[in-house]
């Protein structure tokens, strides 16, 4: 790996920032140059949120993400603003459990993992995300599962540490249903 | 021989370089006995506005800054924070405290800031020539009303106590006069209530002085006085407007 | 581990607690609205004093007060908050007050927008407000940079009396980079302030002051000033240098657009371009001492994302002996390398 270019775009509340937020502070524990970008402000306010990644073995010079190798969608209108940008044989996955359209383009790995009916098969429709992050290093290898749970118990605070087996098991689902 | 009137040591040396009749000195020596009194010379950080008291610390022999026009109460903030066992004041006309520094004199009340304000309404702009003030009567002349005031065009004057005192972190507001000893005796005891609240940690405090501008009235001093207690104080009452349960 | 992932926000914050710092006083305004929240949040734990202040305006003047008093101070803001503050400024300058102000910079004139400028330049470098004065500006390029520089702020304002302002961006503060918190060449320790106003016990009376109706006595203060600038002029300028050892087309640009700069370098070396990159880190002094010797620069493209105002100083760096050409965006648009890249080849950058 040289340099991975990540987007993980929804709706605000899906959990789209976290999931980009432990990418890069699992790169970080990796030892690599990691950036992550958050889209801010008023896009912010009920339209879509969306973050880039960015995971280096070298000092990332621009930060700037056009042309991103995965992308991990969590709606229709995410889909829309980022197919085009995927690099050609780039991943791209989607939520098909709020996803209803259909990328046009034919030269991308496509995943469509129905990841909000996973999550309520595992109690919590909020692990969606995580659900979905787990294909993804399952798929590319950007990062470790360790490293992923390792940030994960770093990150969340201690009221919510009760959350780490299910994220856990929600990260395991994900990596063995990778489509 | 025994001394038993002399110069505050608060005060310098230095004349007053003030209009004649202007009253700025009465008041400033008032402020002097005061920190005398309580001898807190030494811990008292005075802030100077913009206007005819620009230049505090010609006359006062303690520390002073110089702050930009109408911002003394948030500079007096940032002192205070900083050194919570000085006694801060801030020395403001009209028109610097009252217009162009109304928000930060009313969030500094707001925050409960535990500083003194001293204010001294003349009705008018004093250095730049008598300009309207917001706190000029209605029907005042001045360079800029020059056919009076006209609430329907400038606005009405108003009254800077009344709008605190509601506050929570507000310990004593009061309004004075200095048209003769008697009102001279009750602003000096304001005054010094208001720095014994200070000190006490009770709160913000701020005592308005009602004043005179003779030169920029276009009357001599003792007209000007004159025109004081028939139209100014009658419009702005004087008493104490908020008050902590104790006496000084 | 002492490597964190901060936001460029918080790290402005990490650095002012690390530097000793503990006042702040601020107003909301994206994209910033971090640093008030991490003050708001942190100094409750060290003893710090932390206000939302009534306005920009209020905000500057408590920082003067505190200044004022001898304490380490700083305040944030983003464009036309800055606006706002410039009166403050013009007068912490006058009276020589130290203090640190972050500008987390969005695209302009008016309200703008609050995507990532880089337009606040001329602002910053050439005053900004009223009257003959300077700041020290640092234009840190990455997060790390950000802690780094702000740290380095305290001490420089500490040192010279003056204001030093970090000129961020939107892109800049709200990203995210893994910061070395340790090992830092630590430059936090405190100089005694005999001049600050902490009331006269023990000493003659002090007053700080702006006013000055002799004209004699105000050329003394400007000229007092003037010779502050040149001893700043002469020590502190900053720049780094990227891939000039060889390089006869060269780019010139500060802050997050220097990093796609880099990039443009990267691609036009593939090329077989000889490009290489001059990033001032300091853009008040302007380094002009990385002008004095390009000897074999054919043509120099500056690029930021305004309409063309480091462009200037770069002019005059080079006294116009060799071509200065710009490219920029406005309105929060982020120029690409590619595009970049395009122009080098436009302008004659051609592989050797």
């Amino acid at each position: 790996m040289e340099r991975s270019d990540m987007v993980i775009s929804g709706f605000g509340g899906q959990g789209v920032l976290f999931v980009g937020f432990l990418l890069a502070y699992a790169g970080m524990l990796e030892g690599n140059y990691v950036c992550w970008i958050p889209s801010y402000g008023v896009e912010m306010r009920g339209g879509t949120a969306h973050c880039f990644v960015t995971i280096a073995n070298k000092e990332v010079s621009s930060p700037i993400v056009d042309r991103p190798s995965v992308v991990m969608v969590f709606n229709n209108p995410s889909l829309e603003k980022f197919e085009t940008a995927v690099t050609p044989g780039g991943h791209l996955f989607i939520n098909s459990s709020l996803v209803d359209i259909e990328p046009k383009r034919s030269d991308l790995i496509v995943h469509r993992i129905p990841a909000s009916d996973y999550a309520n098969e595992l109690g919590n429709s909020k692990v969606a995300n995580i659900i979905l992050l787990g294909a993804l290093i399952q798929a590319t290898e950007v990062v470790s599962i360790d490293n992923i749970y390792l940030a994960l118990q770093e990150i969340l605070p201690e009221k919510k540490k009760k959350m780490l087996p299910l994220n856990y098991e929600a990260l395991k689902f994900g990596m063995s249903n990778l489509v | 021989m025994s001394v038993i009137l002399k110069k505050p040591l608060s005060l310098t040396d230095k004349k007053f370089h003030y209009c004649p009749g202007c009253t700025h000195g009465v008041i400033h020596r008032l402020i002097a006995e005061i920190i005398d009194e309580y001898d807190i010379r030494e811990q008292t950080i005075g802030i100077a506005p913009v206007g005819c008291s620009v230049f505090l610390d010609w006359y006062f022999n303690f520390d002073i800054i110089q702050a930009a026009h109408g911002r003394a109460p948030a500079v007096a903030t940032g002192v205070k924070r900083v050194l919570t066992e000085n006694v801060v004041f801030t020395y403001q006309g009209d028109g610097d405290l009252a217009s162009i520094g109304i928000a930060e004199l009313i969030h500094a009340a707001a925050r409960g800031e535990n500083i003194t304000i001293v204010f001294i309404n003349n009705a008018c702009y004093g250095m730049t020539g008598g300009q309207m003030a917001p706190t000029t009567l209605e029907k005042q002349i001045t360079t800029t009303t020059p056919y009076g005031r006209d609430h329907k065009t400038s606005g009405s004057p108003f009254f800077v106590p009344e709008l605190l005192t509601n506050m929570h972190g507000v310990g004593f507001l009061s309004r004075r006069a200095i048209n003769n000893p008697k009102n001279i005796v009750r602003t000096k005891k304001s005054l010094k209530t208001a720095f014994k609240v200070q000190m006490e940690g009770l709160g913000f405090s701020l005592v308005e002085i009602l004043s005179i501008c003779p030169v920029n009235w276009g009357m001599d001093p003792q007209k000007s006085m004159q025109w004081l207690e028939d139209n100014i104080i009658p419009h702005y009452p004087l008493g104490d407007i908020k008050m902590p349960d104790f006496d000084v | 581990m002492s490597k964190k992932l901060l936001k460029g926000n918080e790290a402005i914050g990490e650095a002012a607690i690390k530097a000793n710092c503990r006042y702040y006083f601020g107003y909301p305004i994206t994209p910033q609205n971090e640093i008030p929240e991490f003050f708001a949040k942190e100094f409750p734990r060290v003893g710090g004093v932390f206000i939302q202040a009534e306005s920009e305006i209020a905000a500057i003047n408590m920082v003067y007060g505190a200044a004022a008093a001898g304490a380490r101070v700083m305040t944030s803001s983003s464009s036309p908050g800055i606006s706002l503050k410039m009166e403050g400024i013009s007068y912490i300058a006058a009276a020589e007050l130290p203090c640190v102000i972050a500008n987390i910079m969005r695209g302009g004139p008016g309200l703008g927008g609050i995507q990532p400028a880089q337009s606040d330049y001329f602002q910053a470098t050439k005053g900004g407000g009223h009257g003959d004065y300077r700041m020290i500006v640092f234009s840190p390029a990455s997060v790390q940079e950000l802690y780094n520089l702000t740290k380095k702020a305290f001490y420089l304002a500490d040192y010279y009396r003056i204001p030093v302002m970090i000129l961020g961006d939107g892109f800049l503060g709200q990203m995210m980079e893994s910061v070395e918190m340790d090992g830092q060449n630590d430059t936090c320790e405190p100089i005694p302030k005999p001049w600050a106003i902490t009331g006269c016990r023990g000493r003659e009376k002090q007053y700080i002051n702006t006013l000055y109706l002799v004209p004699e006595e105000l050329a003394e203060l400007n000229d007092r000033l003037q010779e502050k600038y040149r001893q700043i002029k002469n020590s502190e300028q900053a720049y780094e240098e990227y891939y000039m050892e060889d390089a006869d087309f060269v780019l010139v640009s500060f802050g997050i657009a220097a990093r796609i700069c880099k990039e443009a370098v990267d691609l036009a070396r593939d090329k077989g371009i000889r490009a290489g990159l001059i990033r001032p880190i300091t853009l008040w002094p302007f380094p002009e001492k990385a002008f004095a010797d390009l000897t074999r620069a054919k043509n120099i493209l500056n690029v930021e994302m305004n309409a063309g105002q480091m462009v200037e100083d770069v002019k005059l760096a080079v006294s116009c002996k060799i071509p200065v050409h710009f490219y920029g965006c406005t309105g929060g648009l982020l120029p690409s390398s590619k595009e970049i890249v395009n122009r080098i080849e436009m302008l004659g950058g051609t592989p050797k």
